[in-house]
């Protein structure tokens, strides 16, 4: 659809002029523009983070291989070589049973000392391998397939832990897109209602214009254009807090955090990404719920 | 510029408005359409302007089929037609220049050619000294004068006016007239639904009667042919 340049500014004028002088009108699109969207903010920033935290965890998923006590040493890098040849694991590293009861004491801290008393042949603890699978999601189906190969005694990967942690970390996507996908829904709704309003003093306005050719589009693109200053301006607030906000959680965040397995998206390029995302879906909000009211009108 | 060739059209609330009505308008013709309140005149308008569809038949305007017409083409045909209203329609808080000018705005003439069109037109209605002026500033027969030069403005080859002195004193009504008559000399062609048997008896013109949503008469040079 080919606009002519001043059809174009004329457009964009009416939209402006439309906006003015429905002040109390356009506060109020405004107003709920910018609720929803800090909560839509604040849920994807969530989201955003429990995935990366959840991307972190599940990076740190590693199938302990323990190799039979009875195997030889050729038995056991026969072994290795076997679980090395699997074409979905990322690593292969031999720990030796020193250097597992090594770990175990060191784990545990001062509470590590009774367990000095197993060294050399005492050592209760079976050679083993660790293996990182490539997608950790594979890791149950890699830790079932090692458990039959010969040489095995047990295949430990925190079965329970792994499950749960897949298990939430879908629920958590899920439920967190079916709020934002309602908080859109809510405002475009408002949006519509609140310039349906407006609409009805202008509805004479619309009538002169079909009474004189003017095409659908004509009329629409100064509501196109009112409902993308109306998404734009309320993503204002909503993008200024979050720089603000996510910037004072990133300077703080090492010092609350403790656990330094937990670390939240850095400041950069994260904060901009969002900040796109939310005048995206802003503008989307007015501009859906703009065009939206003027349907019914333009039936003549 | 129309045929109509055995129309109907029902509303969806079942009131029967045109029961099967055939009629032919040739270009330049100045036709008056009569009948009582609900007889079917402002069906009639509407199916020409495409404010409404036939149920059945066939309709051409300026040999377009309004029939077959898609919505999108809707808009186009409408720019060819202009109308006047008992009721004036005009935007209130625009001054005469620009409600004349929105017409032109509309279909994306250039901002020197709707200066020049729309002072010229406002001149044909001898509104020119007006034309900062809001319609409320204005009286009624002004006002339908500021409706008359919008439709004009984009040179319409048909003008419809439904009822365009209805609400206009006798003296101011005649003033009316005489801008339609002169349209009507320069080749656009008229049709104006009407119940004022004066006008149409003094200024003899083509006379379609409509009753019951059917032609009961169709006479040249005729008369309002109503006890008023």
């Amino acid at each position: 659809m080919a606009m002519k340049l001043r059809t174009f500014k004329r457009h964009f004028r009416e939209g402006f002029k439309n906006s003015w002088r429905n002040s109390w009108m356009t506060i109020a699109s405004v107003g709920a523009v910018t609720t929803t969207l800090l909560l839509v903010a604040v849920f994807l920033a969530l989201m955003m983070n429990l995935n990366h935290v959840a991307d972190n965890i599940e990076e740190d998923v590693q199938i302990k291989v323990l190799v039979d006590v009875t195997a030889t040493e050729e038995e056991t890098v026969e072994l290795g070589e076997k679980i090395e040849a699997m074409s979905n694991i990322e690593s292969v590293e031999f720990s030796s049973r020193d250097e597992e009861l090594r770990s175990l004491i060191s784990s545990m801290g001062d509470e590590g000392s009774p367990f000095e008393l197993y060294k050399e042949d005492d050592n209760p603890l079976n050679d083993a391998y660790i293996v990182k699978a490539l997608d950790p999601h594979d890791t149950i189906t890699i830790a079932s397939e090692i458990e039959t190969f010969d040489y095995v005694d047990k295949v430990n990967f925190g079965q329970d832990v792994v499950e749960n942690i897949f298990s939430f970390n879908s629920y958590a996507r899920n439920i967190g897109l079916i709020l934002i996908i309602a908080l859109v829904f809510t405002a475009i709704f408002l949006i519509s209602n609140t310039i349906k309003i407006t609409i009805i003093a202008r509805r004479k306005e619309i009538e002169i214009m079909k009474l004189v050719g003017a095409t659908n589009w004509f009329i629409r693109w100064p509501f196109f254009v009112e409902g993308l200053l109306l998404g734009v301006l309320g993503s204002v607030i909503p993008i200024a807090l979050l720089f603000t906000g996510y910037y004072y959680l990133d300077q703080n965040a090492a010092v609350i955090n403790k656990f330094d397995f937990i670390t939240i998206l850095p400041f950069s390029p994260f904060v901009w990404q969002l900040s796109g995302i939310i005048l995206l879906i802003g503008a989307v909000i007015g501009v859906w719920g703009s065009v939206m009211s003027v349907r019914k009108f333009l039936k003549v | 510029m129309i045929e109509m060739v055995d129309v109907k059209k029902t509303y969806p609330n079942g009131v029967i408005a045109l029961n099967g009505v055939s009629i032919k308008i040739e270009p330049g013709e100045f036709v008056y359409l009569v009948g009582q309140s609900g007889a079917g005149k402002s069906t009639f308008i509407k199916l020409i302007f495409r404010e409404e569809v036939a149920t059945s038949g066939e309709i051409r305007v300026n040999g377009k089929d309004l029939v077959k017409m898609k919505w999108r083409e809707v808009p186009m045909l409408r720019r060819e037609i202009g109308v006047v209203y008992q009721d004036f329609k005009l935007l209130p808080k625009l001054t005469v220049y620009e409600n004349v000018a929105f017409a032109l705005e509309v279909v994306e003439e250039s901002p020197r050619q709707i200066r020049s069109r729309v002072m010229d037109v406002l001149e044909q209605v001898g509104l020119k000294n007006k034309a900062r002026f809001i319609p409320d500033e204005l009286s009624g027969g002004e006002q339908q004068r500021v409706a008359i030069a919008r439709a004009i403005a984009n040179y319409p080859k048909l003008l419809i006016a439904d009822e365009p002195t209805g609400n206009l004193d006798p003296e101011t009504s005649w003033e009316i007239m005489r801008i339609l008559e002169e349209i009507n000399a320069s080749g656009t062609t008229i049709i104006m639904a009407t119940h004022s048997k004066e006008i149409v008896n003094t200024i003899r013109r083509r006379v379609i009667a409509v009753e019951d949503g059917l032609i009961v008469r169709d006479q040249y040079r005729g008369d309002y042919g109503y006890e008023a």
